[in-house]
């Protein structure tokens, strides 16, 4: 990785400067930075709580909202084609996903002759990414790194606090990531503070840690075209592929849901059993 | 504890390799015969509980392995590979991380049990100590675990605390660059933990094994503290503990379950699905849950070595815990100041895990130190005055006395 190309000596002071940083003042990085940022709002998922699951008509949409605006910053480098065609998922047809597969092409090799090639895609190649390394996606981004959203999901969340933390355990909020995706992309074109001094290259952003974000504000109504009479919205649209990339961090969401109801049952019925049974042999002893 | 095997088998073959090897007889005395006093309550399913989460730790553990691959550039796709890719993989990777919080909610329960009921006392010493040495076993274990994935947190959870070391005078720098292997922690720091990981688990299973012996010499205690004084304090373990503890397990599989399938990630940290980057440190550096008293205390003291030597004195001091306790009586139930003190204490450890979860700021650093010096307090000064100024409750002459007293519409006997 980068650290490698660097002389060991650099790198190890580089670790033990940010280590003394860190180990002192834990949180200085978001201190410093423009304020705090606004919480997100918390949205209704379709795939929260104990019988969630994902609405396949939007995580189609929200495929299809991250092909023709986001990939061309972001790879979904985890995401194999098959997936989407996979159970739980957008359960796309297997020929709309060959014919999609086949659009990409996908670099292979070597060849007889020790050369790479690229061919179209197939079922089992993941996505391939927009950039071929970091430093290329930094170079065409104006310094700024559009990370991969595969995890991007669960990667992000946003704090609640010492009680609301505890209610999330009991009320099973875990939706924090997907609730603050949906408010950056549609947390664009706020007025600026006063107190805020615009950074060039960045875009206000009050959901972003710090407030100025190097993306670009992605979507504008009617961007993308959708064929099921669902509103082109950004706000639509925003909702949409933030389901899409809920399923991309957790694809086996529903069916580890699905399992896991089944198993409580199970495990009921047999602390049940066990009860009883305990209840009958401590019958005859004092205790 | 009962001497001679009662194990008679009367399979010819049973009885021919009984004879050559009585490990059958060696079972059923420890897990069918032993006698188990009648009054434990369902604090005393814990220990079945942490065999069982050993159990489900090991089983998953390996089958992680399978598919893990220790190289920093390919460790945290490979974990990916396992949520993705193969069969069940989220539900094992879920098992196993949730599976070591468990894990650790379980040994608190357990130990603050003993805490309570002074089953830490003569003659229970030994048994103990190999208790806290399960303890720092499991610490280490969990800790090399969390860096397996080599997301954002396993690297600069590694990296806080293998640093800690270079604190150490004059060799501080040397014992780290050993420890990481290099200069910095990196691919040879991962696989060391990694190597170090899998031997852990059964270097604690045999620990394990040296525990439940000296708990068979000793006998158990149970909430009166009052030791077994005939065959009429106690139950055969089978069916009696066997069955109580099953249900025991089974309520906590449902307590596991919740997490496992229902909120697998809040335990964990949103940033170690971020890949490892030296060259980015996240805001916010947190352990694990289960070490943030800890964390707490290394952080309370202003001095890095000074923290790092609270940090490991906080644990040193419970080994001692026998000594310091100057009380003849066990049970908390018959001592009414220690009870009091016992509940400070589990505030005091509580909010030392709040105050490790947050940033060391304001406020934050103060009750922080505070808390540090009350811990510390309980266990030099508060425990062994306890001793000489309380006086206790007068104690039941046998568990069943205590228990018909319990029973019994009157409580003559106990007294109080
Ligand atoms: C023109 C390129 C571009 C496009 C198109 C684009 N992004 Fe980004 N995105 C970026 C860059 C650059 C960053 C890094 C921002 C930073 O670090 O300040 C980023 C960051 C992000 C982040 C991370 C924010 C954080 O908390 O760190 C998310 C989430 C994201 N983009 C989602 C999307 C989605 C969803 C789309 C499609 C609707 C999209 N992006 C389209 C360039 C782009
Ligand atoms: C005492 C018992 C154990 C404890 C407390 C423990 C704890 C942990 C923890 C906290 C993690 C990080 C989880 C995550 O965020 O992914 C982990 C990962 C891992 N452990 Fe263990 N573990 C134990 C036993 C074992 C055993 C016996 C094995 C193998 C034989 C094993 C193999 C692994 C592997 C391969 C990983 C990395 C995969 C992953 O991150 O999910 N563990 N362990």
């Amino acid at each position: 990785m980068s650290a490698k190309t660097r002389p060991m000596t650099s790198v190890s002071a580089l670790l033990k400067a940010a280590v003394i940083a860190v180990a002192t003042f834990a949180v200085t990085a978001p201190a410093l930075a423009a304020g705090p940022a606004h919480t997100p709002h918390r949205e209704d998922w379709s795939w929260s709580g104990p019988f969630g699951h994902f609405d396949r008509g939007q995580l189609q949409r929200g495929f299809k909202v991250y092909r023709e605006v986001c990939a061309s910053c972001h790879g979904i480098k985890l995401v194999a084609f098959r997936n989407l065609m996979e159970d739980g998922g957008p359960e796309f047809s297997e020929g709309q996903i060959r014919l999609l597969a086949s659009e990409y092409q996908v670099q292979d090799g070597p060849d007889e002759s020790g050369e790479m090639f690229d061919r179209p895609g197939r079922l089992s190649d993941r996505f391939p990414s927009p950039f071929p390394n970091e430093q290329a996606a930094r170079a065409a981004q104006g310094g700024a790194y559009p990370p991969d959203l595969s995890l991007i999901a669960k990667a992000r969340t946003y704090t609640r606090g010492f009680w609301l933390s505890l209610l999330d355990l009991v009320t099973q909020y875990q939706e924090h990531g997907a609730d603050y995706l949906h408010a950056v992309l549609v947390g664009y074109g706020q007025p600026v503070p006063a107190d805020a001094h615009a950074q060039p290259g960045l875009h206000y952003n009050p959901y972003f840690p710090g407030g100025w974000i190097a993306m670009p504000n992605p979507l504008s109504d009617g961007q993308v075209e959708y064929t099921d009479g669902t509103p082109a919205t950004v706000d639509q649209y925003s909702r949409d592929v933030t389901a899409f990339l809920a399923w991309t961090a957790e694809p086996h969401l529903e069916a580890r849901k699905q399992l896991g109801f089944v198993v409580f049952i199970f495990l009921f019925v047999f602390a049940g059993l066990l009860y009883f049974t305990k209840k009958k042999v401590w019958s005859n002893v004092a205790h | 504890m009962s001497g001679h095997s009662t194990f008679d088998p009367k399979n010819p073959a049973l009885k021919w390799f009984e004879a050559r090897l009585p490990i059958l007889g060696l079972a059923h005395s420890s897990f069918v015969a032993y006698p188990t006093p009648k009054n434990l309550n369902y604090w005393w399913t814990f220990g079945a509980i942490l065999s069982m989460m050993l159990g489900v730790q090991i089983i998953t553990g390996i089958v992680l392995v399978m598919h893990y691959t220790p190289h920093v550039d390919m460790a945290f796709n490979s974990v990916e590979h396992i949520m993705r890719d193969v069969n069940y993989g989220w539900l094992i990777r879920y098992m196993h991380a949730n599976g070591a919080s468990m894990f650790f909610i379980a040994v608190y329960v357990h130990i603050f049990r003993g805490v309570y009921y002074g089953s830490y006392k003569d003659p229970r010493e030994v048994l103990w100590i190999l208790g806290v040495v399960i303890f720092l076993l499991m610490m280490a274990t969990g800790f090399m675990g969390y860096v397996l994935p080599w997301g954002q947190m396993s690297l600069w959870g590694a990296i806080v605390i293998t640093n800690l070391f270079s604190a150490i005078p004059f060799v501080g720098e040397a014992v780290t660059t050993w420890l990481w292997g290099g200069f910095a922690v990196d691919n040879p720091t991962l696989n060391r933990f990694f190597s170090l990981h899998y031997l852990l688990p059964f270097m604690i299973a045999g620990v394990v094994g040296l525990h439940v012996w000296a708990l068979h010499v000793s006998g158990q205690n149970n909430p009166t503290g009052v030791e077994v004084k005939s065959s009429s304090d106690t139950v055969p373990f089978t069916p009696y503990a066997t069955v109580k503890d099953a249900f025991g397990m089974v309520c906590f599989l449902i307590f596991f379950a919740w997490f496992l399938f229902y909120v697998p990630n809040y335990l964990g940290h949103a940033d170690n699905y971020i890949p490892a980057n030296p060259l980015s440190t996240p805001a916010h550096i947190v352990p694990e849950w289960y070490f943030l008293p800890f964390y707490a205390i290394l952080r309370a003291i202003p001095d890095k070595l000074g923290g790092v030597i609270a940090m490991f004195a906080a644990i040193v001091v419970l080994f001692f815990l026998p000594w310091l306790d100057t009380s003849k009586v066990r049970s908390a139930r018959y001592r009414p100041l220690y009870r009091q003190f016992f509940w400070v204490l589990l505030a005091v450890c509580l909010g030392l895990g709040y105050i490790g979860a947050m940033p060391p700021e304001g406020w934050y650093i103060v009750i922080g130190r505070l808390l540090t010096a009350y811990y510390f307090l309980h266990f030099l000064v508060i425990l062994p005055l306890l001793g000489f100024i309380e006086k206790p409750l007068p104690l039941p002459a046998s568990i069943t006395e205590a228990v018909l007293a319990k029973n019994g519409a009157a409580k003559p006997a106990v007294g109080a």
